[in-house]
């Protein structure tokens, strides 16, 4: 009875709390990846509004259009790259990628961010369009804030600071573009990175 | 000799201390995602989980998704208490070591 190892049963249960309720597999290498796409996304969009629209952006346009494209491209191959990235964590790890835990990770993900997009699209129909970029920053953050129960803590902390550059580009909605450049690229890539050396590279 | 008095024989074992861990962090298990998480056979996870319903430490619900049976276990308000006063004593016995 005393020679039993008490110390082991502890961390036995902290291991087995952690695995049953949080997916641990997402990868850090997808978030420096999805910074990397933002900045590509954001410099083809600098590059198409400043040569052919002289620096504005007009709502039914044919440069406004493109710019909506870039952006579906950027969120779309980031998603297939988290995707590709954490499976491949996962299966290194023994761990399952479709679980209870990731499938919760999804769902407290997209909650706000469709609720969000949803508005902003709304809002973008009735011609105002000067706080998307912090809009998107805003509830993206939030997605991150209420996804962190479900998976690694730090992203909780990347989620707080989408939220303050969001609030601050709502009040400067000149700069919006720069800290939308700011938040969804180089945040990734810090966070990102943080989480590739903390976590992957063990 | 107070402190031993809270070690729980109930979760004297690697897979009814393994349920319960799990079963603290969620809402509710079914029976697959036990087996998995603890990779112990059917047997031993159904002996292990009815051994803690016994005691009301645990909830089993049985019911059906479309036709296939699916056992559902979630802790009890006393199955509650009673771990985190195991854990308790354990975190004691460490550190009284």
């Amino acid at each position: 009875m005393e020679s039993k190892d008490y110390l082991k049963d502890i961390s036995d249960i902290k291991d087995l709390m952690n695995k049953s309720s949080r997916f641990i597999s997402l990868s850090g290498l997808s978030g420096i990846l999805a910074g990397t796409y933002a900045l590509i996304g954001a410099a083809a969009a600098y590059w198409l509004v400043n040569k052919y629209s002289y620096g504005t952006l007009i709502l039914d346009g044919q440069i406004f259009r493109s710019v909506m494209l870039i952006l579906a491209l950027v969120a779309l191959f980031s998603a297939v790259t988290g995707y590709i990235l954490s499976a491949k964590k996962a299966k290194k790890t023994g761990a399952k990628m479709w679980d209870a835990t990731s499938k919760r990770l999804v769902i407290n993900f997209l909650i706000p961010l469709i609720a969000g997009g949803l508005y902003i699209l709304i809002i973008l129909s009735n011609g105002k369009y000067g706080q998307t970029g912090g809009l998107m920053l805003i509830f993206y953050g939030l997605a991150l804030v209420n996804a962190s129960k479900y998976s690694i803590g730090n992203i909780r902390y990347l989620g707080y600071t989408e939220i303050v550059l969001g609030l601050i580009a709502t009040l400067l909605p000149g700069y919006g573009f720069w800290l939308w450049v700011l938040g969804f690229g180089v945040m990734h890539i810090i966070y990102g990175s943080i989480m590739h050396f903390k976590y992957d590279t063990k | 000799m107070s402190i031993i008095t809270n070690i729980n024989k109930a979760f004297d074992h690697r897979i009814r201390l393994g349920i319960m861990s799990i079963l603290m962090v969620n809402e509710f298990a079914d029976f697959n995602m036990l087996k998995e998480l603890l990779g112990a056979t059917d047997g031993n996870i159904a002996s292990h989980a009815k051994a803690l319903e016994k005691v009301e430490y645990i909830k089993v619900e049985k019911q059906f998704i479309g036709r296939k049976p699916n056992t559902r276990y979630s802790t009890t308000d006393l199955g509650r208490a009673e771990f985190k006063k195991h854990i308790n004593a354990l975190e004691k016995l460490i550190n009284k070591s």
